[in-house]
């Protein structure tokens, strides 16, 4: 059996790697795929606790995760191609209507 | 050590068996296609292919087409995304080819001491895993349109993907009845379960138990395999396709996996509604009939008529998938978007209520 | 076996993100992240959660990455969005992580040395059902909620106005 602590080193990897993402990238598409990545991340901690734990919580919250995920994922997504849809543009930037 | 040694050694023989069994198959599945479009329209079909002059019905008509197809020039346009261009087609000839590893071939076989499960890998989430795999199958159209670098190929490209995925709803959807007869995702278990009688004569096989849930099932897994009446995505003589920048050997892969779609559909189809490898009344010692005969037979015998008819289900389901295929027009998008979501799933809810009613009833 | 599959499988959903980061194509960020989370769902079968695999395969590989496929390919943005301008946050940016990476690992260093059950894990696919519709069942159901209102939301908002 795998440790438990080499699936925590690459779920906190994976984690740091999809903030980083989110961060550097600046079209609205690739930084939603980055918060999907640190969802993930935080699945496979949940995982490896509920398999230290011995019990199948950890894994239904996970399912509870991917399914809020997918809708996220729907409407998220429905609101970027509306924001092109008005503007022509993905950039972060460029939404800056807030912006005084 | 020499345990594990023959563990490896089986499965081993196992995976290389099922390849060559589905390779075989879909090999054999185009000379079928030829012969029975062939009777449909009233023609003779391919017969001119030979060794030495000797031409037994156009049997070797399969090995000309694959000759042909691996010394043609295997063009990539100048403008594709090369990568993943070449990568398409075996993305989706891998995600297909992999699920022949969930499918039961039959019971175990016992040589000596040893038992051996004729499946390579029993999951205990089998059927959702067969699932998975045909739903990550999309990834080879959707790639293979945007690779191409052609206006027409994309488009093709996501009318099938959106047609796939439509239509896996209501083939997820369909199997949940049967699910819940058989309270297992376990396919051998699946099956074992099918091998029981229905009220003491009829054998206890999904589509006596599921006719809904089966006829779903047929017409959403006919989408999937996308050949006609549901061929939108790549409709050969009319629409472009997403293969349309494909040549060769990798077209080939294509028409490949199509066929090799039919033929997973089909053992699909034969394991969760007709019973896998069951014959009716054959138990692990001989037929018993419910009138009260008894025939009893070795073990080897009864292995081999399991297998035997098992091939002989799969054989039908493509058979049946030809007959189809060669006999209906071609949908048009509206009437195919309708026919998934309007009908195919609300039927597939119908087939949930009504099986959860009946089964508390 | 363990041992290798695991490493394997960490190496390409490490390199798959990394791939993210450095292509500037939105098409192939998001073949990275299909690889990325097929991967995962590996990794999930090998924590001796196989139903959580196959869901996670199913969800996230087979369905939410179409969606954000479709999307790229209608939006298609020929040149590519290049990273952030300002060079100096790029190079920053790595060594901000191996502190982030150091600190997160300090923070659950007490988990690593938590003891291990030996007991078997009852996480099968019926084991989860029956949990899923007695503890949790009206989490359950919000979820389902959830996911109607998503599914409605989504598509009045992408719907084009009718033309009177």
């Amino acid at each position: 059996m795998i440790p438990a602590n080499y699936f925590l080193i690459l779920s906190v990897v994976l984690f740091v790697l999809g903030a980083i993402a989110f961060f550097i990238k600046r079209d609205l598409i690739t930084m939603f795929m980055s918060v999907e990545i640190m969802l993930n991340a935080a699945n496979l901690a949940f995982i490896t606790f509920a398999r230290s734990a011995s019990s199948p919580d950890g894994q239904i919250i996970v399912f509870f995760i991917i399914t809020v995920a997918a809708a996220e994922a729907a409407v998220g997504l429905a609101i970027i191609l509306l924001i092109f849809r008005q503007k022509k543009t993905i950039k972060s930037e460029d939404m800056k209507l807030m912006k005084g | 050590m020499t345990e594990t040694l023959y563990e490896t050694l089986i499965i081993f023989i196992k995976i290389v068996c099922a390849l060559v069994w589905l390779l075989a198959c879909t090999l054999y599945l185009t000379w079928l296609e030829r012969k029975e479009s062939a009777l449909i329209q009233d023609r003779v079909g391919a017969n001119r292919a030979s060794i030495f002059g000797i031409r037994i019905i156009g049997l070797f008509q399969p090995f000309a087409d694959a000759i042909k197809m691996i010394f043609k020039e295997d063009f990539v346009p100048s403008f594709s995304r090369k990568f993943l261009h070449t990568m398409a087609p075996f993305i989706s000839f891998f995600f297909v080819a992999i699920t022949i590893t969930a499918i039961p071939f039959g019971d175990t076989l016992r040589i000596g001491n040893r038992t051996i499960h004729l499946q390579i890998l029993d999951f205990n989430v089998g059927l959702l895993f067969i699932l998975a795999m045909l739903s990550l199958g999309i990834y080879g159209i959707i790639i293979s349109g945007w690779a191409s670098n052609n206006k027409y190929a994309l488009i093709g490209g996501m009318r099938g993907a959106a047609q796939v995925i439509s239509y896996e709803v209501a083939l997820g959807l369909s199997l949940i009845g049967l699910i819940m007869v058989y309270p297992s995702l376990r396919l051998s278990s699946i099956v074992l379960y099918q091998g029981e009688l229905l009220f003491g004569f009829l054998p206890k096989w999904g589509i006596f138990l599921q006719p809904l849930g089966f006829v779903v099932f047929l017409l959403a897994a006919l989408a999937e395999t996308k050949r006609a009446p549901f061929d939108l995505p790549e409709g050969e003589s009319e629409i472009i396709g997403f293969f349309t920048e494909y040549s060769g050997l990798k077209w080939g892969l294509f028409m490949m996996v199509d066929f090799m779609e039919v033929i997973i559909v089909s053992t699909l189809l034969t394991t969760l509604f007709f019973g896998g490898w069951q014959v009716p009344w054959l138990a692990s010692d001989g037929f018993h009939f419910p009138w009260g005969g008894e025939l009893l037979l070795s073990h080897v015998v009864v292995v081999l008529l399991q297998v035997a008819a098992f091939n002989i289900k799969v054989f039908f389901f493509c058979w049946l998938q030809i007959l189809i295929r060669w006999t209906y027009p071609r949908f048009r998008y509206d009437q195919l978007m309708d026919f998934g979501w309007k009908l195919l799933v609300p039927l597939s809810l119908v087939n949930i209520i009504g099986t959860g009613i009946i089964m508390t009833l | 076996m363990g041992y290798f599959l695991f490493f394997l499988l960490a190496v390409m959903t490490v390199g798959a993100v990394l791939g993210m980061i450095i292509s500037k194509n939105q098409a192939y960020n998001a073949i990275f992240l299909i690889l990325a989370f097929a991967c995962m769902g590996g990794l999930f079968a090998l924590l001796e959660a196989p139903f959580i695999a196959v869901v996670q395969i199913i969800i996230y590989a087979g369905a939410i990455m179409v969606l954000f496929i479709f999307v790229v390919m209608m939006i298609n943005v020929h040149s590519g969005i290049s990273a952030e301008k300002k060079k100096w946050i790029i190079y920053l940016s790595p060594v901000l992580a191996v502190i982030l990476i150091i600190e997160l690992i300090l923070s659950i260093k007490g988990a690593f040395s938590l003891p291990v059950s030996t007991e078997i894990i009852k996480a099968g696919p019926t084991d989860l059902g029956r949990l899923l519709f007695t503890k949790y069942l009206y989490h359950f159901e919000i979820t389902s909620i959830l996911i109607i209102a998503a599914l409605v939301g989504a598509i009045v908002l992408v719907k084009k106005k009718e033309k009177k």
